[in-house]
């Protein structure tokens, strides 16, 4: 347990070394995703999309399509526009409507304009190349600096302005910080637009119940409020839309998210009265789908003293979210809670600025923002030790927030749980081997190679919350983002755990089982979890925000101990003693001043289920609890100023990779990479620690590889997986992990999020390392993806024309 | 043109007759006309690997041919990895022994790459590992654990 | 991305191949391993009304060295070629480039001959056959004929082929000398993915290290694999110094055509393409020597 769990706990289940229960069906191929629910009848789907950033869209001809054998419908924008509401933004946008199609203008490349309906995915797209649009093109803009100025080609005419959201926050004496640090220094950072790109596209599965009026879908998602949204814009209550949350999806982090997709096809299958199915292809996904992630320029200013304390900081940061916004937007806001990282920084200034260009829309990923962010922030410490002649180690050292100074108030109004950050740098620092990684490197360069340490220190918010909301949004005032678990126990004793959200790959039924299991002292392979529908499920926000072993542990927790809180109360009325009296054991309640007086497991069960004489006057026969949590630090306002206590735990990680590029080509080799991870008491640590390698991979193409590239007339360059560079078993090195567990007092075993991991600091730490290795030359790149075009042209720059 | 094609093909051990036309892949025919469905598709031009099946021997991307360019030939899927009787193979439990997958997607072309390799290497390195399975992508696990499954797998028929 | 409707006949001899392709009017093409074909057909970028598949043609399959020459069948897999002790022996060169193309579950399907008629400019086999001067025999109803590599290969995924003709053989010289060497180096983003540049060397030493014969070829860089044959004429008599080298690398800049395109732009291409051809030089140099020493 060492690292798992708090110091002297002794879980029976909780962080230990166990099997997780979804992997057996995925092992012998029995894992149900969207593409594989089938239903009698089903019809296919294929899009068309426009070839250009913008234009008018004067006319569509379907007639040749609608020839096709085995084509059933063709749609338009004009047929959504007509049956649908729009689709909602996280922000209140006048003038950016939404719809599952175009409608009367498409605005970039890849957006869909016309939907085919047939037999086949085959016949649709034999069709979906006979349907003939006239585009007259319009002007457009791609370059997210040239959208914020004003007289930019506007995205949305009807909105006037390409800015969706700009606001100042300022947090404190920033100016005077700045006019008292002994030294500032300024710098540009890039996040390129990326994506987490699961292997599985978005698929959506609705079948219209004639005679009970509902709407079933099978969707592969992860999104907060989705059959809510769904059910309004298809203008149905929404008790009228079924979602079924047992389909497996096949993998997220954010992303899945296909309101529009689900719109259309629900659309369809009610206007069509025949069961529809869209499976995205990957084309359709990379150009269309609506899925790229943020695409953010960061300009930062830190003020700091000779000694490497940093004072202040204000950072600017310009995203370019696309065409539709969504949500997007907001993810300039969630980083507000963690925008000093982990560090006493006294005051900060941060102004957001979300801008529409004529690109696929910006969807949640992963971190929801706070990756970017913390790529900038670490760039700061790097450049702090570089400007003052100290060593990095050291300057993050001498700024982070100490172990005992929690809970912390950071200038933004949020208050950090729990944290030891100085530990969790030296059991990575040790893991590493400090002095032979610093030889290694040192020998790496002695034979003319180049070669880098990275160093990033950084937080993982997490309990996922919609604080966000009402900060970027006054007409929001959404102050809770609960979730919710049901238990019941049957008869025969054995234990149901419901839970309402579908899963993709996170292992919510290895989570809720071990935390029932822990709670009530049963055995958790014997507790079944089930993905429940909308229409069966208690209130839930899906798991995003790093939030599910906080909010839905939490809300398992809470089940469990009514359980067992009934099964106490049982217990106490049949001996007639205090309840205090009562010890229990694995199940079984034993009088512990009489241990001849003892009740079995399935003898309390019996008593709740068949023996109503034996149980307490009032009691609720059964035995069954429904918990519905309220995420912890939640339910306030954010202050008129900007302040707000956005989530309620912080994890932590420290990332140490070592690098080598080859000077010819610029191409990154990572050698070697340790982290050290403290996410409080860790459940299952073979899930946190396959989210956290897996978090790193990713962070390592953002960092290295990946990029939704444009080129200047808006056309995707990278629409397949041939362009669009997802690293493979070559490109991850092994990772070496060493946990921590500093546990948040806000929750029931102390554990904090890591949905998120590894992901939150392998980007800053890439480029640390990188930049390390280019320092010796005098070079620095603060542009992601540094691919090895663009670290070659640095270096070749440098070494000038060659004769 | 479109007309479909009787073809007979032997898939987990089992000889299958079905028609197919010829422009079926052969993924779809083994998801769609034989409802094998542990066979994912995630890119249809050959680059991540989900659609991995072993064919005559040898691990394939099934997205990357045509189901009637099967006729008369053998096909393993993930399906039939695992004994009659419902027994995993030993590297099916070593996968879930490593928790080698998170959301399950890639896992089946994963376990078909590794099957392949350890079909014909006793003692893989860790660089054979990453070799045999660098064509499948995966994008929740960082390939930490699954290499681990796969060493593990190979040790424990070594009897380690 | 599905298919466009096609026909599809599976043959068992080359005369079979050529009467289909005769028939097709121009609209068919072989089916041999479907790496490249297969997702350029789901893209519908290729549309053949008619595949014919040569799988199970048995006398394109098989690899023999005869004549001074290694014989590759069209239909050969590539996972084969990678695997034959013949190719180790006779054309190493073949033997290391053939470890950078692709993944093990696409060189298991696909073909030498399917990678040459593709000529994608940036596949490892075509950059090979351009380096050593490969002959290619093609076959059509009532003819054969012999291609030189570098006439073959006309730009990007474009070749000499006609539409009748069905590719049938890939013949690689094998130098007689003594002390061979072969470099192959590549830079691609991933390992796997086809190459930004690649460059391919091979030298003959004389006994006293002096080189007596010398190959070098450069892929990616251009609508095709180019023989840089006018950069390495100074490399003759040497001793392969590596300032010798490096002059000679530096010339290659001026025989390639490099292009910019989302992985790399042509002044990378240019730069590249000089570094990795020295460095396959130097490896040839190397591995020549190691067998004069042997």
């Amino acid at each position: 347990m060492d690292g798992h769990a708090p110091h002297g706990s002794n879980y029976r289940y909780v962080a230990r070394k166990r099997r997780t229960k979804e992997d057996k069906r995925f092992i012998t191929g029995r894992g149900r995703y969207v593409a594989d629910v089938s239903v009698p009848g089903m019809k296919h789907v294929a899009v068309i999309a426009s070839p250009h950033a913008a234009a008018r869209i004067a006319a569509i001809r379907t007639a040749k399509a609608l020839a096709v054998p085995g084509v059933v419908a063709v749609v338009t924008g004009a047929d959504i526009v007509a049956a649908t509401n729009p689709m909602q933004h996280g922000l209140d946008i006048p003038g950016v409507r939404w719809y599952a199609l175009a409608v009367d203008r498409a605005r970039y490349a890849g957006e869909w304009v016309a939907a085919v309906v047939a037999d086949s995915r085959y016949v649709a797209e034999d069709a979906a190349e006979l349907i003939e649009v006239d585009y007259e093109p319009l002007p457009f803009v791609i370059d997210p600096e040239a959208a914020f100025q004003p007289g930019s080609p506007p995205v949305h005419p009807d909105h006037k302005s390409n800015v969706l959201f700009q606001r100042r926050f300022v947090y404190g004496d920033v100016d005077g910080d700045f006019r008292r640090a002994d030294h500032t220094l300024s710098f540009r950072v890039r996040w390129g637009r990326s994506s987490t790109v699961p292997i599985e596209t978005f698929g959506v599965l609705a079948r219209w119940d004639e005679g009970r009026d509902v709407l079933d879908v099978w969707a592969s998602i992860q999104m907060p409020k989705f059959h809510d949204q769904l059910a309004g814009c298809l203008r149905l209550g929404g008790n009228n839309v079924r979602v079924h949350y047992d389909v497996d999806v096949g993998g997220s982090y954010g992303t899945k998210r296909g309101i529009a997709h689900s719109v259309l096809v629900g659309f369809l299958a009610r206007k069509l009265r025949t069961p529809v199915r869209f499976i995205e292809d990957r084309l359709e996904y990379m150009a269309g789908g609506g899925a790229h992630g943020p695409d953010r320029i960061f300009d930062m200013e830190v003020a700091f003293n000779r000694d490497g304390r940093v004072l202040s900081h204000r950072m600017r940061a310009l995203d370019d979210v696309g065409c539709y916004p969504g949500r997007s937007p907001l993810q300039l806001g969630k980083p507000i809670g963690a925008i000093v990282g982990p560090y006493k920084i006294g005051s900060c200034a941060y102004e957001a600025i979300s801008v529409t260009t004529n690109k696929t829309s910006q969807v949640a990923v992963r971190g929801f923002g706070q990756a970017p962010t913390n790529v900038a922030i670490e760039t700061a410490m790097d450049r702090v030790a570089g400007f003052l002649g100290i060593d990095r180690l050291e300057v993050r050292r001498r700024n982070f927030i100490a172990k005992g100074e929690f809970p912390y108030l950071i200038p933004s109004g949020t208050t950090y749980d729990s944290g030891d950050y100085p530990t969790v740098l030296d059991k990575t620092v040790a893991l590493s081997r400090w002095p032979e990684l610093l030889a290694k490197r040192d020998a790496l360069r002695a034979e003319g190679r180049l070669a880098g340490i990275g160093i990033a220190t950084c937080l993982e918010p997490s309990g996922g919350n919609s604080a966000f909301e009402p900060l970027f949004n006054p007409l929001n005032d959404t102050t809770t983002w609960m979730e919710s678990c049901q238990i019941k126990i049957d008869l025969g004793g054995t234990i149901t755990a419901i839970i309402a959200t579908s899963t993709s790959g996170q292992g919510h039924e290895t989570l809720v089982a071990t935390v029932i299991g822990e709670e009530l002292e049963r055995d958790p392979d014997t507790i079944r979890v089930v993905h429940s529908d909308s229409l069966g499920a208690f209130p839930s926000n899906s798991p995003v925000g790093s939030r599910m072993a906080i909010m839905l542990g939490g809300a398992a927790s809470g089940a469990a101990r009514q359980i067992r809180a009934s099964l106490t109360r049982i217990a106490a009325h049949n001996f007639n003693v205090p309840e205090d009296r009562l010890e229990y054991e694995s199940g079984a309640i034993t009088n512990r001043n009489n241990t001849a007086q003892k009740l079995a497991w399935d003898d309390l069960v019996r008593i709740a289920h068949r023996k109503y004489h034996l149980m307490p006057p009032g009691s609720e026969p059964g035995l069954q609890a429904t918990y519905c949590w309220e995420v912890p630090t939640g339910g306030k306002m954010p202050t008129p100023d900007g302040r707000v206590q956005m989530y309620p735990c912080f994890s932590f990680e420290a990332h140490v990779p070592l690098v080598a590029i080859d000077p010819a080509s610029g191409k990154v080799d990572i050698l070697a990479y340790f982290v050290g991870h403290d996410c409080g008491t860790v459940i299952s640590p073979d899930i946190v620690r396959g989210i956290t390698c897996g978090g790193i991979a990713h962070g390592i193409g953002a960092a290295l590889y990946e990029k939704f590239e444009y080129d200047a007339n808006g056309q995707l360059l990278a629409g397949t997986f041939a362009d669009y560079l997802m690293p493979s078993a070559h490109e991850v090195p092994a990772i070496a992990v060493t946990e921590h567990c500093t546990p948040s007092p806000h929750t029931p075993m102390g554990q904090k999020g890591s949905g998120e991991a590894g992901y939150l600091g392998a980007p800053a730490a890439i480029a640390s390392a990188v930049n390390d290795a280019l320092a010796p030359l005098g070079l620095a790149i603060t542009t992601l993806p540094m691919r090895l075009k663009d670290i070659e042209a640095l270096l070749a720059a440098k070494s000038g024309p060659k004769p | 043109m479109t007309d479909r094609r009787d073809i007979r093909l032997t898939i987990n051990g089992r000889v299958h007759a079905a028609c197919a036309a010829p422009r079926m892949t052969l993924v779809d025919f083994i998801r769609d006309e034989l409802g094998l469905t542990g066979t994912h598709i995630g890119c249809e031009h050959g680059v991540c690997g989900a659609c991995s099946v072993i064919f005559d021997g040898k691990p394939i991307r099934s997205c990357l041919m045509f189901a009637v360019q099967a006729d008369g030939h053998a096909i393993t899927t993930v399906e039939g990895l695992e004994g009659a009787d419902g027994t995993l193979s030993p590297l099916q439990d070593s996968f879930w022994e490593a928790h080698a997958m998170q959301c399950g997607y890639c896992t089946p072309g994963m376990l078909i790459a590794a099957h392949a390799l350890l079909a014909e290497n006793l003692d893989p390195t860790e660089d054979d590992i990453r070799e045999a399975i660098s064509g499948n992508l995966c994008r929740c696990t960082g390939y930490q654990q699954i290499v681990e499954a796969v060493v593990h797998a190979a040790r424990r028929r070594k009897g380690g | 991305m599905k298919a466009a409707p096609f026909d599809y006949v599976r043959v068992t001899t080359v005369a079979e191949v050529c009467r289909a392709l005769d028939g097709a009017g121009g609209e068919g093409k072989i089916i041999a391993g479907g790496q490249t074909l297969v997702p350029m057909m789901a893209m519908r970028l290729a549309r053949p009304t008619l595949l014919v598949d040569i799988n199970d043609v048995s006398e394109l399959q098989g690899i023999a060295a005869t004549g001074g020459a290694l014989k590759v069948k069209a239909c050969t897999r590539q996972a084969a070629a990678l695997a034959s002790p013949l190719v180790a022996a006779t054309l190493p060169l073949l033997a290391r480039a053939m470890r950078w193309v692709g993944h093990g579950q696409t060189r298991n399907r696909g073909t030498v001959g399917g990678s040459i008629a593709h000529a994608d400019p940036s596949a490892e086999i075509p950059l090979v056959a351009v380096t050593l001067g490969a002959t290619i025999e093609a076959r059509r109803s009532a003819s054969a004929r012999l291609i030189e590599a570098d006439a073959f290969f006309e730009g990007p995924m474009m070749t000499a082929l006609a539409a009748d003709e069905c590719l049938t053989e890939v013949r690689f010289p094998v130098w007689p000398e003594a002390h061979v060497g072969s470099g192959f180096e590549e830079v691609s983003a991933r390992r796997g993915d086809f190459a930004i540049v690649a460059a391919a060397a091979q030298v003959a030493l004389a006994p006293d290290g002096r080189c007596t014969r010398v190959a070098v070829g450069i892929g990616g860089a251009g609508g095709r694999a180019v023989n840089c044959a006018p950069a390495a004429g100074s490399l003759f008599g040497t001793r392969l110094d590596d300032a010798t080298i490096d002059a000679a690398a530096g010339r290659i800049a001026a025989l390639i055509e490099p292009q910019d395109d989302i992985h790399a732009t042509a002044d990378y291409r240019r730069r590249a393409a000089a570094a990795l051809a020295a460095r396959a030089l130097r490896s040839a140099r190397a591995d020549a020597a190691t067998k004069a020493a042997a």
